[in-house]
């Protein structure tokens, strides 16, 4: 479990809007790597593109390679399906199934992978349940509808929906911009009993959650409105927050902007 | 300004300045609108309550001087001396072709909604969704015309394949008599109440959350598995109150059925064979030859008709309810 990714090249369009340009990059295995920058700088778009969810929006396309250890996610014959069963992903608003339980929400991703009996759904449910520190909170109600969890619960809920699976990747698109900062402490702290398993890439707004989470930052920024985002570096955190090597990362992160 | 204004207790009699004397007055819009409203609702409820009394006063008239017994007479002679008549020939009728017109369009109709909601392209969508808009808007006595006319007549080979097939089971055997039966008219009314669960359940499936369904694609659902975990599910009770109204229509049509239908007093355990009759049918039918005594007979069965559509909605609601802490 757990895999390097390696990114070359990699340009993402939404019909004829080119939104990243030419990116490069690795994320090592079992570490947090952080994406910051400014709205609209492409971070989540290049988050999308590491589980292939980016082609799903209409005129969403990519070019450029992601390898995933040795293989490559836009290769020819490559299922789509099958790479978002090895990359999972999180999204900025807590989204269980509204129509399910707890229980069920858990396993819905297993359950599309096969046939379990009931001893070995209890046990994926609750070790995921306790993997996303829900488990004490909601052992008593798993039969009750998701939806009516608190936000940061909610949020938990999906983190261990997307653990069920057992990805390799865990891919977190903003998980707590929705949350109040006790829910934002209980993910971050979180994060980093996931990394141990996984390898995680998180994009965020928050600066301070960056530093705090995540051991290496990578810095997107764009042009002016309408170019396409760019990586302008990608470096340890500590560097990037003390001492970044690109002037823009060094404006962003003190607030200067322009 | 800020003090007058957000000051919640009642103006004092004679407060000085406009603000005051303003707070305390209804505003004479939104006494208008909530009479409309409440007016408008209580309206419903008399219009309901008189269609029933109506109904009621009439058909026990009617019941007191029966002389056969109104649930189970296969028979009606209400212009009779005494008169006899029963409603069961009706009810079977009544309920066999609505059941096999929502068998054959509830799935039907769903598929098309999904079609148009999820898996075809734009333009495509648009155009099958106004052909199905255009259904909806053809009289019912068109298609009576074409039923009687073209699918009476073209359908005897699928009657007597299934014959070939299913004959031995009694309820598929066919004697090649004239498809005027309710196996035709259940087929004709399926159509008839395509459009309308289509384009209920259409809208309904496009509403579902865009983030449910990229939770389900995240976690490595294909597209149909999407469907299945997260819009079928939230269109459950969409599809019911959809399926609802189209069992009303199919239940209370009236011409398209007196057009197609062959009737006669009796119940065919074969449903590709002619004979039976519906509540509103039969009303139609007889309604101009029937006496002061046929009308308030015609008058009972049409209450038992409107019974039966009451239970179905109830029972829909009740369907509803049982799940309503899953949205």
């Amino acid at each position: 479990m757990a895999k390097r990714i390696d990114v070359t090249g990699l340009t993402a369009y939404y019909g004829t809007h080119k939104a990243i340009d030419d990116i490069s990059m690795h994320v090592e295995p079992k570490s947090v790597t952080a994406f910051i920058g400014p709205s609209g700088c492409g971070k989540s778009t290049f988050l999308r593109t590491l589980n292939r969810m980016h082609e799903v929006t209409p005129g969403g396309r990519v070019e450029g390679r992601v390898m995933l250890d040795n293989e490559d996610l836009y290769g020819p014959g490559v299922d789509p399906v099958q790479v978002r069963r090895t990359v999972g992903m999180v999204f900025q608003r807590p989204n269980p199934f509204p129509t399910m339980s707890i229980y069920e929400n858990v396993i819905a991703g297993p359950r599309l992978n096969g046939s379990y009996k009931k001893s070995e759904l209890d046990d994926i449910v609750e070790r995921n349940l306790r993997g996303a520190n829900l488990w004490n909170e909601v052992k008593d109600r798993l039969h009750k509808p998701g939806a009516g969890l608190s936000g940061g619960q909610q949020q938990r809920l999906c983190i261990a929906r997307a653990t069920a699976v057992e990805p390799e990747v865990l891919l977190m698109d903003e998980p707590c911009s929705a949350l109040d900062p006790i829910s934002t402490l209980a993910i971050e702290d979180l994060i980093a009993q996931l990394k141990s398993r996984f390898t995680i890439v998180i994009v965020t707004h928050n600066m301070q959650q960056a530093a705090r989470v995540s051991e290496r930052t990578a810095f997107f920024n764009l042009e002016a409105v309408g170019r396409p985002g760019k990586l302008i570096e990608i470096d340890d955190t500590d560097r990037i927050f003390s001492n970044p090597s690109e002037q823009a990362t060094e404006d962003y992160i003190s607030g200067r902007f322009g | 300004m800020s003090a007058t204004t957000t000051d919640p207790a009642p103006a004092p009699a004679g407060g000085p300045g406009p603000e005051p004397a303003r707070r305390s007055a209804v505003r004479p819009g939104d006494r208008i609108f909530s009479g409309l409203s409440k007016g408008a609702g209580i309206t419903l409820l008399v219009i309901m309550a008189a269609i029933a009394v109506f109904l009621t006063i009439r058909a026990v008239v009617a019941i007191r001087a029966n002389e056969g017994n109104f649930l189970t007479t296969f028979e009606w002679n209400a212009n009779a001396d005494p008169p006899v008549f029963g409603i069961a020939v009706l009810l079977f009728g009544t309920v066999v072709s609505s059941v096999i017109a929502m068998l054959l369009a509830v799935p039907v109709a769903v598929g098309i909604a999904l079609f148009i909601s999820h898996y075809a392209p734009r333009r495509i969508a648009g155009t099958v969704g106004y052909v199905v808009d255009l259904l909806a808007a053809v009289p019912s006595i068109i298609y009576g015309l074409w039923g009687a006319l073209f699918l009476v007549p073209h359908i005897t080979g699928l009657y007597e394949w299934l014959d070939d097939f299913l004959g031995w089971t009694g309820v598929f055997s066919y004697d090649g008599s004239p498809a005027r039966s309710l196996m035709t008219v259940g087929i004709l009314l399926a159509i008839m109440i395509l459009p309308i669960i289509t384009s209920v359940t259409r809208e309904i499936f496009k509403q579902t959350p865009k983030a449910n369904e990229e939770a389900a694609l995240a976690l490595g659902a294909t597209r149909w598995e999407v469907v299945r975990m997260t819009v079928l599910p939230f269109g459950r009770s969409g599809i019911i109150s959809a399926s609802m109204l189209g069992l009303g229509r199919a239940l209370g049509e009236t011409m398209a059925v007196a057009t197609v239908l062959s009737p006669a007093f009796l119940i065919n355990i074969s449903l590709l064979e002619s004979g039976g009759g519906t509540f509103a049918q039969n009303i139609a039918s007889q309604f101009k030859e029937a006496g002061a005594m046929g009308r308030d007979a015609l008058i009972a069965s049409g209450l038992v008709l409107f019974l039966l559509t009451l239970l179905v909605n109830g029972a829909a609601r009740l369907i509803i309810a049982r799940r309503k802490d899953f949205v």
